[in-house]
């Protein structure tokens, strides 16, 4: 696998601010190959930011985002949104479109793409209208767009949290798919049971700032700070 | 309300019995205008999605002269284009002025603007819905601008018709650079105009008729389109 010469992904020192007013503040933190990585925190804490900030749709103001391979921008990376966004076209077309631009030869992508929507149960509204699809399975459609590119890398932005929980099930599903397939992945979510049951490794945010780097099972019954142990007996309670 | 009835009359007589005059007109007027509207089209689309997704210097001002220019009048469209194709303007040597090009070049000039300005505003909504979808797959701001024009193709169908709209109705610049000569340049438009000066009533309320026949009619089908496109696609 070439694609995973990428990983690690390395933050150093990382800061966003807007008109003086700082989103996240030296983060500091490494992405290797293998585990599944949650960045977990309250509205607002900047997990979003973070995330975007990983996967290049917005630069830094401050410190560095380095890529094992020394590229600025991989390819082999992508991203599935909180609310997915569907082109006017059918749902095999929407898979095709991504592969076009990721230098796929149109030979290789009419069968890459119906791989990827059988791999996430949608075989048989490939030819549907994507934006007529319920928002569960534009979802779907959206982490088969992801997975048909191969990343070595993804990342997830609350997934699942405009779905109801049967749909989330099947995301999460998926997402547990891709990872055993061998794809990195990095999620943001607040949501404690999702992160639980995702989560191999919790990068705790709060307020911009990482508060801790923790293995899940160490995160959720002894964290390290008295701010992640706030956020999860909050939630709890 | 005795024009109004015998305007009915004419117009029903002239259509029926095929006065080749009046077909001419009409095959002339529809040719004109719809010639404009697509190649407004070719040059607006493009246009308006550069705007909406470029980012560059002096892209504000561009925008706001181009909405400006959505209400550009006719006459003073007819009248530059008459300049510049008069035997000593610039463009004379392709003695082209008083001919349907000429017309046709008029009409385009009024309309790019419109669909430019309606196309900049539909594909700047989109953008701002799809810019990070796009940019995660990696599409460079060209390949988004066509991806998002073909993505508000249904919207780009009110935009044109906006165009030919305007297009057909003008009179002032057909006007002027087509001369409005029998059987070689007259337009509807301007045979209104004509035949309201020469006092013959109802073949100028004839012809308003079918003009406006024609332009509700090209509405009701752009109108079907988008909206069967819109239950199809969503």
């Amino acid at each position: 696998m070439k694609a995973n010469g990428i990983l690690p992904l390395t933050l150093e020192t990382v800061g966003f601010e807007v008109d003086g007013h700082a989103i996240l503040d030296g983060i500091d933190a490494a992405f290797a190959t293998g585990s599944r990585t949650v960045i977990l925190g309250a509205n607002g804490a900047g997990k979003s930011v973070l995330l975007r900030i990983c996967h290049g749709l917005i630069a830094p103001t401050a410190g560095h985002v380095r890529w094992a391979d020394g590229a600025a921008r991989p390819r082999a990376q992508a991203m599935v949104f909180q609310r997915p966004v569907m082109l006017r076209r059918s749902a095999i077309a929407n898979i095709e479109y991504g592969l076009r631009l990721a230098g796929v030869p149109a030979v290789e992508r009419r069968e890459r793409a119906e791989a990827a929507l059988a791999r996430v149960g949608l075989a048989v509204i490939a030819r549907r209208s994507a934006r007529v699809l319920s928002g569960g399975e534009q979802q779907r459609l959206a982490l088969a767009r992801a997975w048909a590119l191969r990343p070595s890398i993804l990342f997830l932005d609350e997934p699942t949290a405009s779905l109801d929980p049967a749909a989330a099930r099947n995301v999460e599903a998926i997402v547990q798919a891709i990872h055993d397939a061998g794809t990195k992945i990095v999620m943001t979510t607040h949501n404690l049971a999702l992160a639980r049951r995702i989560g191999d490794e919790i990068l705790f945010l709060h307020e911009g700032r990482l508060v801790e780097t923790t293995p899940a099972t160490e995160f959720f019954t002894r964290p390290r700070t008295p701010l992640g142990r706030a956020f999860i007996e909050g939630d709890l309670s | 309300m005795q024009d109004f009835s015998l305007a009915f009359a004419a117009a029903a007589s002239l259509l029926w019995n095929g006065d080749a005059e009046l077909w001419h007109i009409i095959r002339l007027s529809l040719a004109v205008s719809l010639t404009a509207t697509l190649i407004a089209t070719l040059i607006g689309a493009p246009l308006g999605a550069m705007l909406a997704i470029g980012r560059f210097a002096g892209r504000r001002v561009v925008v706001i002269v181009l909405n400006g220019f959505m209400g550009l009048p006719p006459v003073v469209v007819g009248l530059v284009v008459y300049l510049l194709l008069s035997r000593s303007g610039p463009l004379g040597a392709l003695g082209i002025l008083f001919t349907a090009k000429a017309m046709v070049i008029a009409q385009t000039l009024l309309i790019t603007p419109i669909i430019a300005s309606l196309m900049r505003q539909v594909v700047e909504d989109a953008w701002s819905e799809y810019r990070e979808q796009l940019v995660s797959l990696g599409a460079s701001p060209w390949k988004s601008g066509f991806t998002l024009l073909w993505d508000t193709r249904y919207s780009l169908i009110t935009a044109l018709l906006a165009g030919f709209g305007r297009a057909a109705a003008e009179v002032g610049a057909v006007m002027i650079v087509g001369g409005n000569i029998a059987n070689y340049t007259r337009v509807m438009t301007t045979a209104i105009a004509l035949e309201t000066t020469k006092g013959d009533l109802p073949l100028a309320l004839a012809l308003g008729f079918v003009l406006i026949a024609i332009i509700i009619g090209i509405n009701a089908i752009a109108f079907w389109i988008r909206n069967w496109a819109q239950r199809r696609f969503r």
